[in-house]
């Protein structure tokens, strides 16, 4: 059974963007790969000729008709982000230096 | 009640008896929510059921009502009656956080559907209920913003998510409440307040304006204090919305006719099934207790009553636990720090290590441990092991209620397993905090109906027990039918409401 170790939930975190101090993994790595190995027990029922249900309720194809509706104004939609700037939101460096 | 109504006896009454003395003047709807804002200004200190409470926009809408009922203006049927909403939903202009500091000073640009159909129905809105962050949890203690407080006792968990609304409920600050229930957060809270939740079939509210938390699992529902009260809520918030692609086209069961048939005409005929997975081992023998007798009363009322078997189950937690974090995982993606919400930038380096530090900075401990748990569950290699494995095993407890309900109409069990816990006792055990909703993870999971009401005080610890009922997807109404009649032979049992026992909470000035 694969059980998560210290290294493999930093990776994880990483991945998630939320940053781990050593503390953070001391206190929850433990906790994560427990729940790994209790719900692993899915695997137990989980035979080849049971299908997947990804939705309770079944549905498909739902449209609704093409029409224009009142949006939020631009100041609107810009009113709760931390920063903006010439009615767009203005956001940190997006690449690094290599 | 007396016709001298003062604040207090206000507050004690149902929505439909505040309903029913607006429509008979005896006292206004200003006068009522004054009673609800000043209950909540003398107890908040000891439940802290809300996050943010708004007295200048409720009174207003009070007022507005009231002064169109004066001009004889035609008015729906809960016009006036004041109601929380759980800060799940957006609120235009109400901040709104979802329990989460990620979300802290928020306010929303626009109303939820269920907000709106709560506007349109002219209810005042006293504020937002406080919940577990993003609705993760079982007792409240996962708020960004503190835990609430039961109101039966105040160093016990009043559930969770939902605690806010519960308490809000149980400590009679408020005569309605909304909640969303992904894998128990409006039954569970219910059961360990002594009050009423309903999660209706998945679909059948709409969630166009709802915080997601797991989008195959989430559903709005009501919460009260009588099984009527919670049916004319069902019935306001209710119905199909174009804004919602999950959102069930179909009519509204009749919920309301329901409840009063099962209160005035009992339950002949109806097939009751218990579910005996959902009685035994690591249930509270109390709770048993109190579940044993309420079988009692269903029978009296006419009921037949059999034993059905769900060996599938057994499997419903660990498959819970793999869906909803891998859904979390991704549906909490959209807290990057860039549109809205908390941004934690000391300005040196790109949007990727600003996202890293804002969302260590702004979400919990169980928040963290989900989203990495679903980024686990979903990640290549792991897939078909973890999430694949639960979706089958979804399969399996959909075929056995599918098996159970060829047999009976409604399937009830204990809706916890013990009472309310106390405050801090599991909160740094997340697998003990997960078996709380070990009986309501399985409806969420097939998408059925479900609702939870009191039932009595356990023995050895006089705090409430709830009884949930399940029914399958689009009979709604069978809930209410059952729950009323249910609800009506134990008032009558009780002389009044399970709630008419529960502590004062009188501050003293």
């Amino acid at each position: 059974m694969a059980t998560l170790d210290r290294a493999e939930v930093a990776r994880l975190a990483a991945l998630a963007r939320i940053d781990m101090t050593e503390a953070d993994l001391d206190r929850l790595s433990g906790q994560i790969s427990a729940i790994v190995d209790a719900v692993a027990k899915v695997q137990e029922v989980a035979t080849p000729h049971v299908p997947a249900t990804s939705h309770p309720i079944p549905m498909s194809n739902v449209y609704r008709p093409d029409v224009v509706v009142p949006s939020l104004t631009q100041e609107s939609a810009l009113a709760a982000a931390p920063a903006a700037e010439d009615g767009r939101f203005r956001v940190p460096q997006i690449l690094g230096e290599e | 009640m007396v016709t001298n109504h003062n604040g207090a006896s206000i507050t004690r009454l149902t929505a439909q008896a505040m309903a029913d003395a607006f429509e008979s003047g005896k006292f206004t709807s200003v006068q009522a929510t004054q009673a609800a804002l000043d209950r909540i200004a003398a107890v908040e200190g000891d439940v802290h059921a809300f996050l943010h409470v708004d007295a200048e926009g409720a009174l207003a809408t009070a007022a507005a009502v009231d002064a169109d009922r004066e001009a004889g203006k035609p008015l729906p049927p809960l016009a006036g009656v004041p109601i929380a909403i759980k800060d799940v939903l957006v609120t235009k202009g109400l901040p709104t956080t979802a329990g989460s500091r990620i979300l802290e000073g928020w306010i929303p640009p626009y109303d939820a559907t269920v907000t709106e159909k709560i506007r349109a129905a002219r209810m005042p809105i006293l504020g937002k209920t406080n919940m577990d962050e993003f609705a993760m949890g079982s007792s409240t203690e996962h708020s960004g913003f503190g835990p609430t407080h039961n109101p039966w006792d105040l160093s016990r968990i009043p559930g969770g998510s939902g605690g806010g609304s519960a308490a809000a409920l149980a400590a009679f600050e408020a005569p309605l409440a909304i909640g969303s229930d992904t894998g128990g957060s409006i039954r569970q809270p219910a059961s360990v307040t002594g009050t009423v939740g309903v999660k209706p079939t998945y679909g059948a509210v709409s969630r166009y304006g709802v915080i997601a938390l797991a989008s195959s699992l989430d559903q709005v529902g009501p919460c009260a204090r009588t099984v009527h009260d919670a049916a004319l809520l069902h019935e306001v918030i209710a119905g199909h919305d174009p804004r919602d692609s999950t959102s069930l086209p179909d009519d509204v069961p009749p919920v309301l006719s329901a409840a009063n048939r099962g209160r005035d005409h009992g339950l002949e005929g109806v097939r009751i099934g218990v579910i005996k997975d959902l009685t035994g081992e690591g249930f509270q023998p109390g709770v048993r207790q109190r579940f044993d007798e309420a079988i009692q009363q269903l029978r009296s009322a006419g009921a037949t009553v059999t034993e059905v078997s769900c060996p599938s189950f057994a499997y419903a937690l660990a498959a819970y636990y793999l869906i909803l974090p891998s859904e979390a995982s991704s549906n909490l993606a959209k807290y990057d720090a860039v549109r809205f919400g908390l941004r934690v930038d000391d300005g040196s380096g790109t949007i990727e290590r600003v996202m890293g530090t804002t969302r260590a900075a702004g979400f919990g401990d169980e928040v963290k441990r989900r989203i990495i748990l679903g980024t686990y569950a979903l990640s290549a290699g792991y897939y078909d092991a973890y999430y694949g494995s639960a979706q089958k095993v979804r399969t399996l407890i959909q075929r056995d209620f599918a098996d159970a309900f060829g047999s009976v109409d409604v399937l009830v069990s204990p809706t916890c397993p013990t009472t309310a816990f106390k405050l801090g006792e599991q909160v740094n055990d997340p697998l003990t905090m997960y078996l709380n909703d070990i009986a309501t993870i399985p409806a969420n999971l097939a998408g059925i109906p479900g609702m939870s009401l009191p039932i009595g005080l356990a023995p050895e610890d006089g705090l409430p027990v709830g009884l949930q009922i399940l029914a399958p997807a689009r009979h709604d109404d069978r809930l209410y039918r059952v729950g009323a009649a249910l609800e009506s032979a134990l008032i009558g049992l009780w002389a009044g409401t399970l709630l008419t026992q529960a502590p004062t909470l009188e501050v003293t000035p």
